[in-house]
């Protein structure tokens, strides 16, 4: 693996309800890639970020995430990985600056983090006073993205991340994406709408019934 | 428990019992709930003599019933919008998310206890002396601990399963035989129904802090695989 391969699969195998989702998937991303997952529904795609995540067990093949051998130890790697998958992971009880607030505490990130995690995602007072479950799908999305950065991952792993967003929720998920690689961040993101993302992507993977078919 | 465990179950238990201020689940669902059970036994009844000496028994009955509704909803709140599976993506240490699910739980139980030991005390006029108020409050945060625990445990293990609504109670009710029985008759023994005395009591109440640090350790050891897929 080179120096600057974030994630290197050689003949990945996962299993999901004894159906291989993943059957034998050979990837490599490099640092700071923009990378986009593209295929039809129950191609794979959200298993290979669930894998990456060290969520779903790789029972054969090499699966390396961030350095760690994930068909050792799935746990390690979390910690540096954030996913941001259908669901927003948010508590529609409490504000955004109360959930950003928790995720910063359980991570153990600092106030200046915290501050600029929102910052970045453009959440202001007034915004960062509301209830998750009084805002819209986009606003959620920018809640959820702060949470992701406030817990530094350096691999973002994005699972269909523009849908359910009007044409402003999109183009800010857009600019956020970039930002975010700019900063360092490496990317995989998993969509289905197609010329959005890839005009995002620096390249396209395709996948097709839990392989790599291409790659450009 | 090191640093980040203490950081994070704080984190957890005051998150979960903001939740709950908000959402007034406990306040406007479940004590109106539990009030209605102790209020339908009195009715059902209807004498003071047989109230007086099951009145332990029916403050428990109607806190395990509780205890179903409070374990769904602590759960639910991390499921709905995916918040348990990120906090395993984050690599969240899960005996400090154990341990602060089951503060908070902890402390919406004891809330819900102590108006149900008033209704007792209203309803069906039991009384209680010096020694035996020292007695009921010891056994009071066993019994609560040992279901806050074993509440968690459960919670976190039927979380993401299919028809948890029904397999909750199915799988909890029976573990939880035990706390109810001893809470009962140290119960009954602080109240001194049917001749018992205070001392009697104390056995049970051991019996109870035994269960609660069986269950204490082995969530801290198992809560981990229960919430990995």
């Amino acid at each position: 693996m080179g120096n600057d391969s974030v994630i290197n699969f050689v003949d990945a195998v996962a299993v999901y309800n004894g159906y291989p989702a993943l059957a034998g998937v050979t990837l490599r991303v490099e640092r700071n890639e923009i990378v986009l997952l593209q295929g039809p529904n129950g191609a794979g795609k959200s298993t290979l970020l669930r894998a990456c995540a060290g969520l779903m067990p790789v029972i054969r093949g090499t699966a390396n995430v961030l350095g760690y051998d994930l068909t050792v130890d799935r746990e390690s790697v979390r910690e540096r990985v954030g996913l941001l998958g259908h669901q927003n992971g948010l508590f529609g009880e409490l504000t955004i600056a109360e959930n950003v607030s928790f995720w910063s505490t359980v991570v153990g990130a600092s106030t200046e983090e915290r501050i600029s995690a929102m910052e970045r995602m453009a959440i202001d007072g007034k915004l960062a006073g509301r209830r998750v479950s009084e805002l819209s799908a986009g606003q959620k999305r920018r809640c959820a993205l702060a949470c992701l950065v406030v817990r530094r991952a350096e691999l973002w792993l994005l699972d269909e991340p523009h849908a359910g967003l009007d044409a402003k929720g999109r183009d800010e998920i857009d600019r956020i994406v970039k930002e975010a690689a700019a900063s360092g961040a490496t990317i995989v993101v998993a969509s289905h709408e197609i010329e959005r993302a890839q005009q995002l992507a620096t390249r396209t993977i395709s996948l097709v019934a839990g392989q790599v078919r291409d790659s450009q | 428990m090191n640093m980040s465990t203490s950081r994070i179950a704080r984190a957890v238990a005051s998150k979960d019992l903001r939740i709950e201020l908000r959402s007034r689940v406990v306040t406007n669902q479940v004590l109106p709930f539990s009030g209605l059970v102790m209020i339908m036994f009195a009715f059902a009844l209807d004498n003071d003599d047989v109230l007086q000496r099951v009145a332990g028994g029916l403050v428990w009955l109607a806190t395990l019933f509780s205890l179903f509704i409070l374990v769904q909803r602590t759960f639910a709140v991390e499921t709905y919008d995916g918040a348990l599976d990120s906090l395993r993506v984050a690599g969240v240490n899960p005996q400090g998310i154990f341990i602060g699910k089951a503060i908070a739980l902890f402390v919406q139980l004891i809330v819900l206890e102590s108006m149900l030991f008033i209704a007792a005390i209203v309803l069906y006029r039991v009384n209680v002396n010096g020694s035996g108020l020292v007695l009921l409050v010891t056994c009071v945060l066993c019994a609560t601990a040992g279901l806050a625990f074993v509440g968690t445990l459960y919670g976190g293990l039927t979380a993401g399963a299919r028809g948890r609504e029904t397999l909750l109670p199915l799988l909890l009710l029976p573990v939880v035989a035990p706390v109810l029985i001893c809470a009962t008759r140290a119960t009954e023994s602080a109240f001194r129904s049917g001749g018992l005395t205070v001392g009697e009591g104390w056995p049970w109440v051991a019996v109870l802090a035994v269960f609660a640090a069986v269950f204490g350790l082995g969530g801290l050891l198992s809560f981990s695989s229960l919430i990995e897929e």
